[in-house]
């Protein structure tokens, strides 16, 4: 598959190969189609294992939050599976556990929604499916068990207090977003998980979980015909937006550098660098990221992992990361270092990224960046649990069906000019914000 | 990277551990002994173009003696720094530049290097790992570099997390002689006083083909990789392998305590008991009967502990147990928990005892016991869709000293398990003088407030 496109992309026989990017030989044949009540499928069917792959999520992730209530989005979604139509939270753990099925929360800041993994076999399909369609279509939000959850997470919050990766998280997302809803924590803070009510959860769950919003995606061992009614089966009951998704309110760039230390008696320093970032959908995507690999994302071959780690043994781990997502996503630079080290690491990192920045990856670099994704990318779906993901991404990022075959075709593209060019425009090292959790005396 | 020493939170990811090659049996495996005594295991399996290959070498931390502990991790991570072919970081980039992804870990009882690739690239990587078997380059300047990573690993890992620090501190108590009692990264103090002969004496002791397992898995041919496998290691001499001491713990004579301080906000309670480990996968029953326990008290939200401790009696807001099966030296069967607002670790610890109490007394429901074995039976299916983990299986078995092609045999065992053995393994090894409890004592920051960005550093000034 990944052949075919490299194939293309030398120009051979250029009348084959459209007929090579029809649907039977592209890299995965995903269906697509929406169900009655208007709900997204993608869909891949593959029966060389008896099991079955699916997810639904909706846009109900943690940037859904109201800013004094935040925590509302991850707190409905944990208690969709305790309590559904008529069941209990301990009848469906036991009913899932008793065909092992599995069924996992997916949240992140844009999306919310369930996993599930069964045995494609009727008894334990049947069964699971069931149990995810009440979950999704029925939740009921038990009182005593909201309590208990609420109270759960704020013990939680509370121990991450003492965290310092915790502290300096969320101090990065604050100056990184102010007052927009990407600066908001899944699990909420102290005082705003405090002030939710178990109406709260419900009226965020009539507000987000709609058919039109969902997503469907499917891989494993059933037809198209069954995953046409499966998908019916977990959608029908959800009920029709009135009104248009609000849309998030966009992400401003930082104006100024904005630096800030927190003290605290770890052994190590925890620093994070950066600035908003990429959206899924970003003229720069490919640039940014192929980019990034040379920075910081491509592990030892990395200029930041050299230069902190294998030059100095300043940090076990020093990295750089994009997380694109609706909107512009955190670019991230973290190291942790030993107090006395901490300065040095700071001022290496961000000498690494200004050089960068400014001066792009060497035709070297960029050569062998390329080589890692391109020749690589049959690792990134080598299983159908990271086939389901992209799926996920897929369907709910409106992205193209031919997203994962034109993947490798759009790395290859990317020029050295590309590069410097969006890194440049997009990337302000004098405009970082810096966070630093460190330096109290040791307990 | 470095393998927990404890025991997988998740009972799910045992099950999936234990069930990999099990499942993999569908397809063909392929075992050959080459002739300087390396073995070589291939699981063939065509679903996507891509392979994994992975070398076992049969010594970790429990190898190790007092004074030079967190030696055999550091020599993983010295098994980076070059070779006579390749200079300092030039693996990494081939592997990279070849598409591929590669790391290794470290445990009590193995240390394992692999490759992720796509198929047509695994002879590089066989002849890559083939080359830093035998000609490492152990440069002093390096060495002393990497020990500067290796600390700041321990500080991340275990210094800077008071869980960490808790099960190092439960584990030197609860060995007084048998290895298992120092952590894989190492004490500090041995970190600091590490020299590269003691690493290069690990290296020429322990890197040797004979005690090495080379697991392929993936879209390849067992006829070609066998062959590379023989071009690229078979030439390697054999060596003599020091001779391996039995150690066995000394017997414990009655319930330890100990209580470990750490900045924190929530105090945390972990219970571990003596337990058997899985010897002989035909003739055992005892290790059986505690993973099916195991699973009973934390398989899924099903599961005892969860039910009763965190959603019932509200006396915890977490509550696990867990119990290693498989290991070289002795087991353990962990039980843990966070207290919930308002209530004191001791409390948790009497109502995990309850639990235990309610085990011996009552035995475990049919349907309990069917849970258990339903979720071993689908595991094995789920472990199929990673080749990863069918090699880490395989390779993990074979060096453990178990057969490698046992999974199945293990999950039948799984099967046969009654509820009259879960009650037995509970009542006969779920007792105080094979215990020590370790408590977590939170202490607040400096302060003993929030910490807060402070005034000066919180400016929005221009740098």
């Amino acid at each position: 598959m990944t052949n075919v496109s490299v194939r293309c992309l030398k120009g051979l026989l250029a009348l084959a190969c459209m007929v090579a990017a029809s649907a039977a030989d592209a890299t995965l044949p995903i269906q697509q189609w929406r169900t009655t009540s208007g709900a997204r499928v993608l869909f891949v069917e593959t029966h060389d294992l008896p099991m079955l792959d699916l997810a639904v999520d909706f846009p109900a992730g943690a940037s859904r939050d109201n800013a004094d209530t935040s925590g509302t989005a991850s707190l409905t979604l944990g208690l969709m599976r305790s309590g559904a139509a008529a069941l209990g939270e301990d009848e469906i753990s036991e009913r899932l556990a008793s065909i092992g099925a599995e069924m996992s929360g997916r949240f992140d800041m844009d999306r919310a929604g369930y996993g599930l993994r069964t045995l494609s076999s009727a008894r334990e399909r049947d069964e699971a499916l069931g149990l995810l369609a009440a979950v999704l279509q029925k939740p009921t939000f038990p009182q005593k068990i909201f309590e208990r959850e609420q109270q759960r997470t704020l013990a939680g919050l509370r121990e991450g207090e003492t965290r310092p990766e915790v502290l300096a998280d969320r101090e990065f997302r604050h100056l990184l977003y102010g007052g927009h809803p990407y600066s908001q924590r899944g699990s909420g803070e102290a005082e705003t998980v405090a002030k939710i009510r178990r109406e709260g959860l419900v009226d965020f769950y009539r507000r987000y979980f709609n058919a039109a919003d969902a997503v469907v995606s499917i891989i494993g061992d059933i037809t198209r015909s069954e995953a046409g009614a499966i998908a019916e089966q977990l959608t029908a009951g959800l009920s029709r937006r009135s009104e248009p998704l609000p849309s998030l309110p966009p992400v401003a760039q930082l104006k100024t550098a904005q630096v800030s230390r927190i003290a605290h008696p770890a052994t190590q320093a925890h620093i994070l660098i950066g600035q908003p970032g990429i959206k899924r959908l970003d003229p720069d995507y490919f640039p940014l990221f192929l980019g990034n690999y040379v920075l910081g994302g491509g592990g030892f071959a990395s200029r930041l992992n050299e230069e902190i780690r294998q030059k100095r043994g300043y940090a076990y781990s020093a990295y750089s990361y994009f997380n694109p997502l609706a909107l512009e996503g955190p670019f991230q630079i973290a190291v942790q270092t030993k107090k006395d080290t901490t300065e040095d690491a700071l001022k290496v990192a961000q000498d690494t990224l200004a050089k960068f920045v400014a001066q792009g990856p060497t035709p070297q670099e960029l050569d062998a960046a390329k080589q890692n994704i391109i020749g690589g990318f049959p690792l990134r779906i080598d299983s159908n649990r990271k086939i389901l993901d992209y799926l996920s991404i897929i369907g709910f990022y409106r992205l193209p069906l031919t997203y994962l075959d034109d993947f490798p075709v759009q790395i290859e593209r990317v020029t050295l000019e590309q590069i410097k060019d969006a890194w440049s425009r997009r990337i302000r090292p004098e405009r970082m914000a810096t966070v630093v959790v460190a330096g109290a005396d040791s307990h | 990277m470095l393998t927990t020493p404890f025991p997988i939170r998740s009972v799910f990811v045992a099950l999936t551990l234990l069930c990999a090659s099990a499942a993999a049996f569908a397809a063909p495996v392929a075992q050959r002994t080459l002739a300087n005594g390396m073995t070589v295991i291939v699981k063939e399996d065509h679903r996507s173009p891509v392979a994994v290959s992975m070398v076992w070498y049969r010594v970790g931390s429990m190898d190790e003696v007092s004074g030079t502990t967190g030696v055999a991790h550091m020599l993983e991570h010295m098994m980076f720094k070059g070779t006579k072919k390749m200079p300092v970081g030039e693996f990494s980039r081939t592997i990279a530049r070849a598409g591929g992804r590669e790391n290794a870990f470290t445990s009590r009882d193995y240390t394992a290097f692999y490759q992720q690739l796509h198929k047509s690239k695994l002879a590089l990587a066989l002849e890559l790992e083939a080359d830093r078997m035998v000609n490492l380059s152990l440069a002093e300047e390096e060495f002393a570099k990497e020990s500067k990573v290796v600390m700041e690993e321990r500080r991340s890992r275990t210094d800077d997390d008071p869980h960490s620090q808790l099960h190092e501190q439960l584990m030197a108590t609860i060995y007084i002689s048998h290895p298992y009692r120092s952590p894989v990264i190492g004490w500090m103090n041995d970190l600091q006083n590490m020299q590269l002969a003691d690493a290069r004496g690990w290296y020429e002791k322990w890197y040797a083909p004979n005690n090495a397992t080379l697991v392929v898995a993936g879209d390849v041919e067992a006829d070609e990789v066998l062959k590379l496998a023989e071009k690229f290691f078979g030439v390697i001499p054999a060596r003599v392998l020091p001779q391996r001491k039995i150690q066995t713990e000394p017997k414990q004579f009655g319930i330890k305590r100990i209580v470990v301080k750490a900045p924190a906000e929530l105090p945390y309670l972990v219970m571990a008991y003596h337990a058997p480990v899985l010897r002989d996968v035909e003739n055992d029953r005892e290790p059986y009967a505690l993973f099916v326990l195991n699973g009973i008290l934390d398989g899924s939200d099903a599961s005892r502990l969860n039910r009763e401790l965190v959603r019932k009696s509200r006396v915890a807001d977490s509550a696990n147990s867990s119990y290693d099966l498989i290991n070289r030296g002795p087991a353990l069967f962990f039980l843990d928990g966070v207290p919930a607002e308002g209530k004191t670790v001791a409390d948790v610890e009497a109502a995990l005892r309850e639990q235990i109490r309610i085990l011996v007394d009552q035995g475990v429901s049919d349907e309990e016991l069917q849970r258990v074995k339903a979720q071993v039976t689908a595991s094995q299916v789920y472990a199929r869709d990673s080749v990863y983990y069918q090699a880490m299986r395989i390779g993990m078995l074979q060096t453990i000293g178990l057969p490698f092609d046992s999974s199945d045999l293990q999950v039948k065992k799984l099967q046969e398990v009654t509820a009259e053995q879960v009650r037995e393994v509970a009542r006969k090894y779920l007792i105080d003088d094979n215990l020590t409890v370790a408590v977590l004592d939170p202490q607040s920051l400096p302060g003993g407030k929030r910490p807060r960005p402070n005034a000066e550093g919180v400016g929005r000034d221009q740098r």
